[in-house]
């Protein structure tokens, strides 16, 4: 019983990590490109493909897709390694 | 010319059907709406594909919908910065709060916090923030509902007040969470397919290329266009904004009680990554719809059409499908309004029925029949409120009031639930502190606010500078509940702490 509850601990704590991770690369995305936006006005407006479009657009554009992408990867990881993980735990006890 | 405001058969027969549609919906949940756990989480019966579509629809609101594709059209990169704020919340509901809320909760976060604390004081300064996050959003939409149906259909702010409110209540009081969720599904799907089609529409005039659209805007109005404008003028404020978006989404009661009509973790989890996929493709159609109505419609047309650009998406339909799309579009625009009313209803009504009344009142012994009939009699109320602040405040700027709603859910909410499920040593009085400190803090410095003190109070000067006070609220909460925590202790919350751990990650059912 002890034995499973302290592989539970590190089962949990694995997971808070991830996703720990994971926000903190949403943050840094998200808040990169607010404050690139504050403070690198001129880079942001620069335009590429013949002027046809802006860093700041393709910028904030990957922002957005990479909400769902992050969010893929974790429910990947989750249904991979965490999922099984705690069945294997389940049985255990 | 547009005939936005005058009568319009398509709009007219699609919202009507709209509405015969979802009451036939609500009539059939009714007959399955027999006990508080079918009137709060559906009975947690529903799949994570049919939860993703109605998280999404919850959260794509007129407001998002018209405002956003309005904001585009007028200053077209600034646009982008303010979508993109709107869907980074949605990860951080995946990381960090989804599948432990669905494995310790039964119907309101306040389950979550409550879990090992000592419920009656958590479960009170809990309804409390939930429903000062209610009524706040309520007003703003209650208010746009007033004029956005009086803009399009020409009916009067009250009449129109009076519909909206009355076909939610039938919506709620009768289907619950069952008619909710499927009235949150067909509106989810109407509006991406009506936005879909529209920007397929626009970029079909520019040979389904967005570069020639967006180089095309830059033509008309200047390279300007793609360039920041205004918007980030002040980095801070623009971080605390983003600090209120971001946390305050994973704070809102009616998102989070979504959490809870699903069967499991696992499918809590994926619905909500179903979720922000159709939340962020919606964000990147509406920036296409906004700068499709800058070259298509013309700035000085939408501006002419309302104030702010709000009617730019309806204008565009128009001007490229004809008078009978710009109904469609009206209609579904709203639709919009009355779903996110509907859940925000929804969550009120548990707040009062379930926190207040089944664990303060009734201290947690409380009868089937008596849980159900608090909870209709609650959303009765609601609505009426809801009808009543629509009518006081006619007329009144009240845009600041959904940023309002989300610095409270990210001061008041978040920080207490990511406490009480990640720190052993958390405690009720931190708990209750944290939960007092995010309200209180977010109310009096919007009071002190630029919005609030100079433009609606009339003051020469604002007190404080920041309009939102997110960069100082959300961090105050945190250390306010940390330190009355480690400043009390609270044995039994501790010892709690495994039995909680457990049932977080094995479910309650084991």
């Amino acid at each position: 019983m002890a034995a499973t509850d302290d592989m539970l601990r590190k089962v949990v704590a694995r997971r808070w990590r991830v996703g720990a991770v994971l926000t903190a690369v949403m943050m840094a995305a998200y808040f990169g490109f607010i404050l690139l936006v504050a403070f690198a006005k001129p880079f942001v407006g620069t335009l590429l493909a013949d002027g046809q479009v802006s860093v700041g657009i393709v910028i904030g554009a990957s922002v957005i897709v990479l909400a769902p992408v992050l969010t893929a990867i974790y429910v990947r990881w989750a249904n991979r390694r965490y999922d099984p993980a705690i069945a294997a735990l389940r049985e255990k006890r | 010319m547009s005939t936005i405001g005058e009568p319009n058969a398509v709009a007219i027969v699609a919202f009507l059907g709209f509405v015969a549609i979802t009451l036939g919906i609500t009539w059939w949940a009714a007959r399955r709406t027999r006990t508080s756990s079918e009137f709060f989480a559906a009975g947690g019966k529903v799949s994570a594909l049919q939860n993703g579509f109605a998280l999404a629809g919850d959260y794509m609101s007129a407001a998002s919908f018209l405002g956003i594709a309005g904001l585009v059209s007028m200053s077209g990169f600034d646009g982008l910065i303010y979508s993109v704020g709107w869907l980074v919340g949605w990860p951080v509901i995946t990381f960090l709060i989804a599948e432990p809320l669905r494995n310790l909760g039964k119907y309101t976060f306040a389950d979550v916090v409550a879990y090992r604390l000592k419920q009656r004081p958590v479960r009170i300064a809990a309804a409390v923030s939930t429903l000062t996050v209610v009524i706040f959003y309520l007003i703003a939409q209650m208010v746009g509902a007033g004029e956005l149906v009086h803009l399009m259909f020409g009916l009067p702010y009250r009449v129109a007040l009076i519909i909206v409110g009355g076909v939610m209540l039938a919506y709620v009081l009768f289907g619950g969470m069952i008619a909710t969720t499927w009235v949150q599904i067909i509106k989810a799907c109407l509006l991406l397919l009506g936005a879909s089609l529209l920007a397929v529409l626009v970029l079909a005039q520019f040979g389904m290329n967005p570069l020639a659209l967006f180089s095309a805007a830059g033509d008309k109005y200047g390279d300007a266009v793609m360039a920041p404008g205004a918007l980030v003028a002040n980095p801070l404020e623009a971080i605390s904004l983003g600090i209120a978006l971001m946390f305050g989404t994973a704070g809102l009661p009616h998102i989070l009680m979504r959490f809870y009509t699903v069967p499991d973790a696992q499918t809590a989890r994926r619905s909500v990554a179903y979720a922000t996929s159709l939340i962020g493709f919606f964000y990147l159609v509406t920036f296409i719809l906004g700068f499709g109505a800058s070259v298509l419609v013309g700035r000085d047309a939408i501006k002419a059409a309302a104030k702010g650009g709000n009617m730019a998406a309806p204008l565009l339909a128009e001007v490229l499908g004809g008078t009978g799309f710009l109904g469609f579009i009206s209609a579904v625009a709203v639709a919009l309004i009355l779903n996110v009313v509907a859940g925000l209803t929804l969550s009120g009504a548990a707040a009062l029925a379930h926190d207040l009344w089944g664990h303060v009142v009734r201290k947690g012994k409380i009868e089937e029949r008596e849980q159900l009939a608090v909870a209709r009699v609650a959303t009765v109320a609601l609505a009426g409120i809801a009808i009543l602040l629509g009518i006081v405040f006619q007329g009144q700027n009240v845009a600041f009031m959904v940023g309002l709603a989300f610095s409270i859910a990210a001061s008041a909410n978040f920080p207490a639930l990511l406490l009480s499920m990640t720190w052993k040593r958390f405690t009720t009085k931190g708990a209750v502190a944290s939960m007092i400190t995010g309200t209180s803090s977010t109310l009096i410095l919007i009071l002190l606010s630029p919005t609030v003190w100079k433009d609606l109070l009339k003051n020469p000067e604002p007190i404080l500078s920041l309009k939102n006070p997110g960069v100082i609220t959300v961090p105050l909460s945190f250390l306010v509940g940390i330190a009355v925590s480690l400043a009390s202790r609270e044995p039994e919350a501790e010892a709690g702490f495994a039995a909680a751990q457990h049932r977080m990650e094995f479910g309650p059912d084991t």
